[in-house]
């Protein structure tokens, strides 16, 4: 067996970076009056925290500055418990002190309104300019209003996107609580490529959890832009084993796609002219890269940024790298776990460029969690290498949860969501 | 407690100390080793330390963390998704991660 001590492990993996580090001061940093690189993250989420959080762990004289408007952050991840009455929101709201505190990371509560690329400087809504060596955006999504006739803001109030989590959540959360017993539930599902694939279906399921117990006459519609779905045979199964009948999944080619909603009749319209009523309708709008990624220019045809996949650096302009789900990571999905992962290989593209070093060869990882039911857990997992054709998921790796499996096995999978939820909110806060 | 390598070896030199400080680097932050343990912070808490139902990986010893790995591997020890993850990671990758984690431990401070 191997017998590993510190040092040989260090004279092993990390010898090269002894004389590289020596060569610090002289690189890219020793600019004559400046003590330290200063870095901004704007978006105080999945990615930008846990990348803020990483940088100083990694570089701990690098300034980092964190721009973030909510003063606590609500986390869509496990926001579906909260909307299943299985959680209440404080229980997935969380605050920055242990960042500002603990990590030397300077968090400001305001917005990005503006970037000007060529100068580095940051203009915040509320005046205050931040001049910056490296920018990083974790900018998270924009709706696009409008895009399903009747759908804007205004009518998010009616009928709920909760695809931020926070008040959304909330909202949609009392008017299904509110809902009389034979009522109908209505989620309409975006097209590819959108924020957390399995999050519609774990919300049908959640969903049914509790209008089985409390309201068992009542039924889910899920209305989808797509054919098929993330986990879609686990979510199947599991919905059948748990809720028989309860929920009804209409897929893209049977009609599924919503064109157009009425708030005031309680409808919404697919596109062959069908209209489905509901008495509670969440639609998750088509949506695209954050509303700062848009503002800069960083964002292609598609509404999403192009990105070098090793250093997460646009393509668009320098020294601005996006994470999380405004980038296109290559085959990495939309979600919280994804943009922690790619926050801390963009760490350390930005500590190495700043320090003259070389960057290791980056790795990812995703893993998701999603509950079919409160002692139902499934999971999906990938690791991530980088190849010529971008992040790649690793042949022969991966997948999800076994298609059977008995009810301890799911039973695990449901006390490791939580164990998941409580490690991942850990690495961005704790 | 851990040392970087900054504090270990550069530092004590003296040369450039003061210029150093400010922009020091833990190389040993900044490693293939690192870069693959960083991926399992996401489930197993930072440093490997868990605050939930996950198990901590951090301050075991190498040995077992590899040993560990490489039967989640071949599926010779059950696991609900280690198995699915450790397909992923060659053998020499296996060995820095144990590496890393039973070489770094770096116990959290109180709440």
């Amino acid at each position: 067996m191997n017998n590993y001590s510190r040092r040989d492990f260090m004279k092993w993996a990390g010898a090269a970076s002894v004389f590289s580090a020596m060569g610090w001061p002289l690189g890219a940093l020793a600019k004559m009056g400046r003590s330290a690189a200063k870095v901004v993250v704007i978006g105080g989420g999945y990615g930008g925290a846990t990348c803020a959080k990483y940088i100083r762990k990694m570089a701990p004289g690098i300034e980092v500055t964190l721009i973030e408007q909510n003063k606590r952050y609500t986390t869509c991840p496990f926001s579906n418990t909260v909307i299943g009455g299985l959680k209440k929101i404080e229980d997935i709201t969380h605050g920055y002190d242990n960042l500002r505190n603990r990590h030397g990371v300077n968090v400001i509560h305001d917005i990005a309104e503006e970037v000007n690329p060529a100068k580095k400087v940051v203009k915040l809504k509320g005046g205050a300019k931040l001049e910056y060596d490296k920018l990083i955006m974790s900018p998270g999504i924009e709706f696009m209003w409008g895009k399903i006739e009747g759908y804007d803001q205004a009518a998010s109030e009616v009928m709920p996107h909760a695809w931020k989590a926070g008040p959304q959540t909330t909202l949609l959360r009392a008017k299904i609580e509110a809902m009389r017993d034979g009522g109908t539930v209505i989620i309409a599902a975006p097209a590819n490529p959108f924020r957390c694939p399995p999050g519609p279906y774990e919300r049908a399921s959640l969903v049914a959890n509790y209008l089985k117990k409390h309201k068992p006459k009542s039924k889910v519609i899920v209305l989808d832009r797509k054919d098929k779905f993330s986990k879609q045979a686990l979510f199947v199964s599991g919905g059948e084993a748990l809720y028989p009948g309860m929920i009804e999944w209409v897929s893209k080619s049977a009609g599924g796609t919503v064109v157009r909603v009425d708030t005031k009749a309680m409808e919404v319209e697919n596109n062959n002219g069908f209209t489905y009523q509901g008495d509670v309708i969440n639609v998750i709008p088509p949506h695209r890269a954050g509303t700062i990624a848009q503002r800069t220019g960083l964002a292609d045809k598609s509404g999403w940024c192009p990105i070098n996949q090793t250093t997460f650096e646009s393509r668009k302009h320098k020294d601005i790298h996006i994470i999380g789900d405004s980038a296109i990571a290559g085959k990495m999905p939309k979600s919280g776990y994804a943009a922690a992962s790619e926050g801390k290989v963009c760490a350390a593209a930005v500590v190495a460029e700043l320090g003259g070093l070389n960057m290791p060869e980056p790795s990812y990882v995703n893993t998701c969690y999603s509950l079919v039911g409160p002692e139902y857990g499934i999971s999906v997992a990938a690791v991530y290498r980088l190849t010529k054709k971008g992040i790649t998921p690793v042949k022969g790796a991966g997948g999800g949860s076994p298609k059977v499996a008995d009810s301890t096995f799911r039973n695990m999978e449901a006390v490791y969501a939580q164990g998941w939820y409580d490690s991942t909110v850990a690495d961005m806060f704790r | 407690m851990r040392r970087s390598i900054v504090t270990r070896f550069i530092a004590p030199l003296g040369i450039l100390g003061i210029m150093l400080l400010p922009t020091s680097v833990s190389a040993d932050e900044l490693s293939r080793a690192s870069m693959l343990s960083y991926t399992c912070a996401g489930c197993h808490g930072t440093d490997g330390i868990s605050p939930g139902s996950i198990p901590s990986i951090g301050c075991k010893s190498a040995d077992v963390i590899e040993k560990a790995l490489k039967e989640y591997r071949s599926g010779k020890r059950f696991s609900t998704v280690m198995g699915r993850h450790v397909k992923g990671y060659t053998d020499q990758e296996i060995q820095l991660i144990a590496g890393f984690f039973g070489t770094y431990c770096n116990k959290p401070t109180k709440k």
